[in-house]
């Protein structure tokens, strides 16, 4: 879905937090916050929800551990019986390794996949930057344009907040392997040299 | 800062009532249990009165002596975040020579009291006609026994006081400049290398053989020292995080936060792990490798009486931190996180116990009021110790170079 952002970028990080808290307190939607490093506290101000990852994760290693337990109980107990040194059918205590290495192995390839899928990124997937100094040295605010919203008064509102730079971007949203952006360089050698 | 910790009357007259009972405990052992009547002939009770307090004491001594041992390695790691309640951790390491006196006397008192019913390599006649434990003379035996507890115990007080002592000058030295703090440091961390290779020779090795181990002789393990040492750390973490929530509510950690609270969980949350990971593996490769020799210790543990406290041992242990403490909303929440410690500390202390007393007592385990009415009368002794140290000195270390570290901490 193409969609037009207001994108401000700010260069302090004490700048960046009190704006990120007018823009919701202005009811503006903020899209997202790019910054070069982990920000503590930056989530709590962005009044992005707690991440349900490691509920998935518990979820994945709950079926590794079945899938375990239940495949090898099933194999040993059930299907084909054998006498490991007069050991009982179903030992448990022997079962734990494997169950606590497929348990870690699920929830570990589980989570990164779902991770991935959150934030819509896999290796070959191009994304839009809204601006090359995010890696860098600067904060980078982007904020929806929706139907309701003014663009004129974003930009006027980011540059009251502290925004050094501001600019409207138009680009696609969502997850595509290779077609996305293709054009796009972030980094240009001629344009440092002239 | 006029905000100085003062003992509340409800906290001493609890603490107090704690260490009547050890004492009552104590006497009434010294009457019922016949203490002195020699480890030869069949009184299960004069045993249970010296493993009962061999399992104390030498629990308690540990689990205390962790909260030196954090001060330490968090020093060395220039972890910067436990600086807002490291003067708790200070208080509970102020108990270690106290502790160290009371185990010492009570392995002294075994020792010379010959009670071969507690260490089986104290019966001479036995060990002279015994293989295995003549091959182990050299190691097993009064001097060594003693002599190293001694030199340990010495040197875990000695170091304990100089670390301390350190931390108080910091309180008169005012804010530190960089030159001056990099001093203080480095002396810090001088200190902090000498005892954690101390550590290792003690808690993480040979201690744990000497007073635990050998009380089954014939038998060993290469995990019992870490296993030991796990069980202990939890436990320490566990009654740190008690203070330091008990001190929160006093008033006192001013700078002290959920963030430092959360983190005290995760610690238990890994170290019960790490605990149950030490744990298994002792117990799996001794039940897959199924060697006479090697079940003989899990044979009364795992079929005999001690099979509820095996499991409970477990259950307590293990599930429950893990469960609970699973979410970290679970460990930002005071209430949960002082339950889990105090199970925690709980469930330790029943480890200790299936440790002890299977190899002393045999098929007549007790847990009433002998074992608990001791575990009382420690616990008095810690929280007497705690506040002691917190109403001389101010609980928050406000010149310490990390302090910020520690204020701004987020997790």
């Amino acid at each position: 879905m193409i969609k037009s952002f207001v994108v401000g970028t700010f260069e302090d990080e004490k700048v960046l937090f009190p704006a990120v808290k007018h823009v919701r307190k202005a009811g503006l939607k903020l899209h997202d916050v790019y910054t070069p490093y982990p920000v503590h506290g930056l989530d709590k101000a962005m009044g992005l929800r707690e991440t349900s990852l490691h509920t998935a994760g518990f979820i994945y290693g709950l079926m590794g551990t079945m899938i375990a337990i239940g495949g090898m109980g099933w194999i040993f107990a059930v299907d084909w019986p054998l006498n490991f040194g007069g050991k009982p059918h179903f030992p448990l205590p022997a079962y734990i390794p494997i169950t606590f290495e497929l348990t870690v192995l699920l929830s570990g390839v589980g989570m990164v996949l779902t991770y991935c899928y959150l934030n819509q990124m896999m290796p070959g997937v191009k994304k839009h930057h809204f601006s090359p100094r995010a890696t860098d040295d600067a904060f980078i605010m982007v904020i929806e344009l929706t139907g309701k919203s003014n663009e004129e008064e974003i930009k006027k509102f980011l540059a009251d907040n502290g925004a050094i730079e501001i600019n409207t971007q138009v680009a696609e949203e969502g997850w595509w392997f290779g077609r996305y952006d293709r054009e796009q360089t972030l980094y240009r050698s001629d344009e440092v040299l002239a | 800062m006029d905000n100085r910790y003062v003992t509340p009357a409800a906290y001493k007259k609890s603490y107090m009532a704690f260490i009547a009972i050890g004492v009552l405990t104590l006497i009434l052992g010294f009457v019922f249990l016949n203490p002195f009547a020699g480890a030869h002939g069949d009184n299960v009770n004069s045993t249970r009165f010296w493993a009962g307090l061999l399992q104390n004491s030498t629990y308690f001594l540990m689990i205390v002596n962790v909260a030196l041992f954090f001060i330490v390695i968090s020093t060395l790691a220039m972890g910067g975040w436990q600086i807002a309640f490291r003067r708790v951790n200070e208080a509970i390491a102020s108990l270690v020579p106290i502790m160290a006196v009371l185990t010492f006397i009570i392995l002294l008192c075994i020792i010379l009291g010959n009670r071969s019913d507690i260490y089986h390599w104290l019966d001479k006649e036995a060990v002279a006609h015994d293989e295995l434990l003549n091959h182990k003379k050299g190691f097993l035996n009064s001097w060594v026994f003693l002599g190293f507890s001694f030199v340990v115990l010495f040197l875990w007080s000695y170091i304990g006081k100089k670390i301390n002592k350190l931390s108080l000058e910091s309180d008169e030295m005012g804010p530190m400049d960089f030159d001056t703090a990099k001093k203080w440091t480095a002396k810090n961390m001088t200190w902090s290398a000498y005892y954690i290779v101390l550590y290792l020779l003690s808690v993480a090795s040979i201690l744990p053989w000497l007073w635990l181990m050998s009380i089954d002789p014939h038998w060993y393990s290469t995990m019992y020292s870490w296993y030991t040492f796990a069980s202990t750390f939890v436990a320490g973490i566990a009654l740190m995080t008690l203070f330091v929530v008990y001190f929160k509510n006093q008033g006192q950690l001013e700078f002290v936060n959920k963030e430092h609270l959360q983190d005290l969980g995760k610690f238990m949350f890994a170290f019960s792990i790490f605990w149950t990971y030490l744990w298994f593996d002792q117990f799996m490769l001794i039940w897959y490798g199924n060697i006479p020799e090697e079940t003989v210790y899990f044979k009364p543990r795992l079929q005999g009486m001690y099979k509820g406290i095996f499991y409970l041992n477990l259950i307590i242990n293990f599930v429950a931190p893990f469960l609970i403490f699973m979410k970290a909303a679970a460990k930002r929440n005071y209430t949960i996180v002082t339950f889990v410690s105090i199970i925690i500390i709980f469930g330790h202390w029943i480890d200790f116990y299936q440790m002890v007393m299977p190899g002393t007592v045999y098929n007549n385990p007790h847990l009433s009021w002998f074992e608990f009415g001791i575990a009382l009368g420690f616990v008095g002794i810690i929280m007497w110790g705690v506040s002691r140290f917190a109403s001389r000195t101010p609980m928050t270390a406000m010149n310490n170079p990390f302090l910020k570290e520690s204020i701004i901490h987020h997790v």
